[in-house]
């Protein structure tokens, strides 16, 4: 069976890399005792599979991973066992099973919601940057690929940018929803694009957009435990 | 009151390359509590996080310290150049990982010498603390600057700069220090200099301060010491009984990828095999075996704490230990690991035997085989007490290739005492024809030679012998090169000889080398292990403004009477030992492991409260080292690992220079950490054992 995992990612444990985090879940896993399922051949490994890679230095509550199992448990159950095994920082916001059907999460997934800090700026500098970004026909970026520099258009997957409430020190808040095709944006990209200075990151949301409606990779409401939002500083 | 750093650190790490070397974290950290009362210790390893954070004498420390009421350990690591410009420049000093604390808020700041280019790092941590890097101008409250391993049994080229040395095994020292410190922190002050000499009093330490260098013109005359309450003569500490240390019991698991990143369990200490150009095997004796239940017990408990699927078996020469099979069998047969973890034996032994206990523990991931013959012929071999035999050699080349394994990779020094070219060829011949083995079972096989460049190590045999100049060791590469020109499978790789030499002219300098190694670290270099950063400019340069030559540091051959820069500092091992030894080396005379065989006298029994504490009265099966072997057939190839086209030459040679069979072989036993060459993979290995800080 598969059991799919939603997570989150805070603190300081957010400057590991998403293949560091593959390997904290790996190391968890087993010492959860849980009956994961290996791949066969010469150097077996678990079957695991994240979903987007969530660019190092980037908070999140709103990872996925889909594990593989080779006896039938409660999902739940997983969450329980394992997530007191996680590093600080890293903790279990749900579990489920996919539906029965559905491709991998990198395939589904059609947009994330992001809330990016920009310190030093206020709501009505940013607003008007936003609107001009997207009253824009394209966004063109140029970037290095296999030795050749090449422009991308990341207009289409600006699907929608506003700023939110402004804290007298910390700036403000941008709240980004970020399509993944023709490809996906980074935050990073996004300050490069809005030429802002970038706070930090934190991805909130991951939706599978099909006919017309927006669902959520698990169909649980994300309840939070203490662990997960303790901030690791 | 709070002094964590963190708000200044982080903005700074979205700037930096691998910005999780900086956020700890790791399962097994502590974050103590500094209160009045505990000293506070700050146990640094001066190179990157991915190379230290494994060292495992850092963590058994780590876990002493941290388990007193009356001292308390966080840890740093160096940072790396991008990360240092940032502190740098946003004013941010060295800090503690755990807490996020100033390095010079600690009480002591505690060096790990695992190798001789990381020194002008020392340096440079010492003045990323914020201290004054020459120790007499540390005033009254500045944190006590201490350093251990290897490295420390020639602390001389950091005398300067290190307030006291530990010799030895750290395990019982780090209290007594924490101790003395304490009476200071707590109740009447005392004054810097009266903390030296209360601290020289302890078995195992080593105050430079208090001893004078003299000189006769140019030549080191003694070290000799400057009070009558400080010892002439500082002995090494060693532990007993390593089954009271089972340590660390809270291996640190790091949350982002590090060398040897696996549980590590030490099976024991110390090493007899008496490999000569070993400084590792010479420092470390006598041998010290943990029972074979703590052994269970520790890769058990270990395995279900950490989530590791890799468990490494670790000591000089892992295939020695008394209770190895069965080690290594029920790790393998205990259904909890179901198949899922793999076994590994750093510095495999190289025989046939050894080969199978590799082929039971890796029945799936049968990648790759390393072994470390050292030496391209037998007599070489005799040479350096590194006695593997030709059949054990190729018994051990074949059956790994019988099993399974398509890559195997040879470690070879060269630059030995009374090497010959024919010496040096006998590499390329050796290579050449485990190949040819190796094309008997597969169609493609890699056999990775690896070449370094031998640097004579205090406490040796060869503390005597003059290192190869740079040009005669990219002369023998050069001719290793030529003659394996075309050779099907082989691959030759080198350490660079300029590393050799700058390593060559820290391993053996006395006092004055300080100079060079802090003129290297004003002129920027630091990370001198890494061939990016390598340069060996800034070394000759060091050397020339301290009025000093590669030529008399490096190449000069010692003379037996000479004074030592070392010979007022204690491995147990008698002087007159190693230079026997030495001169027995030359005729090609062998030892053979003390273990199982009756006591040479070298010193260290007798001299110290320790002795060989090894289960097994007997050598392993098929002989070891000497001990259950006829050494007089070592260089007689069995004939049927003989090329048809060279059968001829193999029929009747028995060892022997002239002999031409006697041109091939590979051996095993401890990898010496003989040259650290420049790190051009970032990997080396960062010896296991050993409890030094
Ligand atoms: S004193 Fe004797 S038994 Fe002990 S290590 Fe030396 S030679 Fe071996």
């Amino acid at each position: 069976m598969i059991v799919r995992m939603r997570f989150g990612k805070l603190g300081k444990v957010r400057w590991t890399s998403h293949r560091d985090v593959a390997r904290m879940w790996e190391r968890a896993l087993r010492r959860a005792k849980l009956p994961v399922a290996y791949t066969g051949g010469f150097s077996p490994r678990a079957r695991l599979s994240f979903g987007l890679a969530l660019p190092t230095g980037c908070e999140s509550v709103a990872e996925y991973l889909d594990v593989a199992l080779e006896a039938e448990l409660e999902p739940a159950l997983v969450a329980e066992r394992v997530c007191p095994l996680l590093p600080r920082g890293i903790g279990v916001l749900g579990a489920g099973e996919p539906e029965p059907g559905s491709g991998s999460l990198q395939e589904e997934v059609t947009s994330c919601m992001w809330e990016i800090s920009v310190p030093r700026s206020t709501r009505s500098e940013l607003d008007e940057v936003l609107s001009r970004l997207m009253g824009a026909a394209s966004l063109p970026i140029l970037r290095e690929r296999k030795g050749h520099v090449v422009s991308d258009d990341l207009r289409p997957s600006l699907l929608a940018l506003f700023a939110q409430h402004t804290h007298d020190e910390l700036g403000t808040t941008l709240v980004a929803e970020l399509g993944t095709r023709p490809r996906g944006v980074r935050p990073a990209e996004l300050a490069e694009l809005l030429d802002i200075e970038l706070g930090l990151a934190r991805r909130t949301c991951q939706w599978i957009e099909r006919g017309g409606s927006k669902f959520e990779p698990l169909d649980v409401l994300p309840a939070v435990p203490a662990v997960a939002v303790e901030r690791a500083s | 009151m709070t002094s964590s750093l963190w708000p200044r650190i982080e903005p700074l790490l979205a700037q930096v390359t691998k910005p999780a070397r900086y956020i700890g974290g790791e399962l097994g950290a502590r974050e103590p509590l500094h209160e009045p009362g505990r000293v506070a210790w700050l146990l640094i390893y001066p190179d990157t996080y991915e190379i230290g954070l494994p060292n495992q004498g850092l963590q058994i420390l780590y876990e002493i310290l941290n388990e007193r009421e009356d001292a308390l350990a966080e840890r740093a690591y160096a940072p790396w150049t991008d990360m240092e410009r940032a502190m740098r420049s946003a004013g941010i000093p060295l800090f503690s990982l755990e807490t996020t604390r100033p390095a010079a808020e600690f009480d002591v700041l505690a060096f790990n010498l695992s190798a001789e280019l990381t020194y002008t790092n020392v340096l440079n941590l010492i003045d990323l603390a914020g201290l004054a890097v020459r120790s007499k101008e540390r005033t009254g409250d500045a944190p006590l600057v201490v350093a251990g391993g290897h490295c420390a049994f020639n602390p001389e080229p950091l005398a300067d700069f290190i307030d006291a040395f530990v010799l030895g095994d750290g395990e019982e020292v780090v209290g007594e220090i924490s101790e003395v410190l304490l009476d200071r922190v707590a109740d009447h002050p005392r004054g810097r200099h009266e903390l030296l000499r209360a601290l020289a009093r302890l078995d195992g330490v080593y105050v430079p301060a208090l001893y004078e260098a003299r000189y006769d013109g140019t030549s080191l005359v003694g070290v000799v010491p400057r009070f009558r309450d400080v010892p002439e003569r500082v002995e090494k500490r060693a532990i007993g009984d390593l089954g009271e240390w089972p340590l660390p019991k809270q291996q640190l698991v790091p949350l982002v990828e590090v060398v040897h990143d696996r549980l590590n369990v030490e099976v024991f200490r110390g090493c007899t095999r008496g490999c000569r150009f070993c400084q590792a095997g010479m420092i470390t004796r006598p041998v010290r075996e943990r029972p074979a239940s703590q052994v269970d017990e520790m890769v058990r408990a270990g395995l279900a704490r950490t989530g590791y699927d890799e468990v490494a078996l670790t000591s000089l020469s892992s295939a020695d230990f008394s209770g190895i099979e069965h080690a290594v069998s029920s790790v393998i047969n205990d259904p909890q690991c179901s198949g899922q973890v793999s076994v590994s034996l750093p510095s495999l032994r190289v025989d046939a035997f050894t080969v199978g206990i590799a082929a039971e523990i890796q029945k799936v991931r049968r990648t790759g085989l390393t072994f470390a013959p050292e030496g391209g012929t037998w007599r070489m071999r005799q040479v350096m007490n590194k006695l593997i035999r030709e059949e054990d050699l190729y018994s051990a080349v074949d059956s790994a290739f019988a099993q399974g394994w398509r890559r195997v990779k040879l470690y070879f020094l060269i630059g030995l005492p009374t090497e010959t070219d024919e010496d040096v060829l006998g590499i390329a011949e050796l290579a050449r024809r485990c190949a040819e083995i190796g094309h008997r079972y597969h169609h493609n096989v890699t056999l990775t030679t690896s070449v370094g460049g031998f640097v004579p190590k205090p406490h040796t045999p060869f503390q005597w012998f003059g290192q190869d100049t740079i040009e005669e060791l990219r002369r023998k590469v050069g001719m290793l090169r030529d003659a394996l020109r075309g050779a099907r499978g082989v691959s030759l790789r080198w350490h660079g000889a300029e590393a050799t030499a700058a390593e060559g002219i820290v391993s053996r300098g006395d006092r004055r080398v300080g100079a060079v190694v802090e003129h290297v670290w004003r002129a920027g270099g630091t990370f001198q292990e890494w061939s990016e950063h390598f340069d060996l400019g800034l070394w000759t340069a060091g050397l020339e403004a301290a009025g000093l030559s590669l030529e008399d540091t490096v190449y000069r051959h010692r003379e037996q009477r000479e004074v030592l820069p070392w010979d007022h500092l204690s491995a147990g091992l008698h002087r007159d030992f190693l230079w026997q030894d030495f001169s027995e080396a030359l005729h090609e005379h062998v030892l053979e492991d003390c273990r199982w065989t009756p006591c040479y006298d070298c010193g260290v029994c007798t001299g110290l409260p320790v002795e060989h504490v090894v289960a097994s009265s007997v050598p392993p099966a098929g002989g070891s080292q000497g001990t259950g072997q006829d050494i007089s057939v070592g260089g007689l190839m069995p004939a049927h690992f003989v090329h048809e086209a060279h059968r001829d030459m193999a029929v009747g040679a028995a060892g022997g220079a002239e002999d031409p069979a006697a041109r091939r072989s590979l051996g095993s036993g401890p990898r010496a950490r003989t040259t650290s060459g420049a790190r051009s993979m970032g990997i080396v290995d960062t010896r296991a054992s050993g409890g030094g800080a």
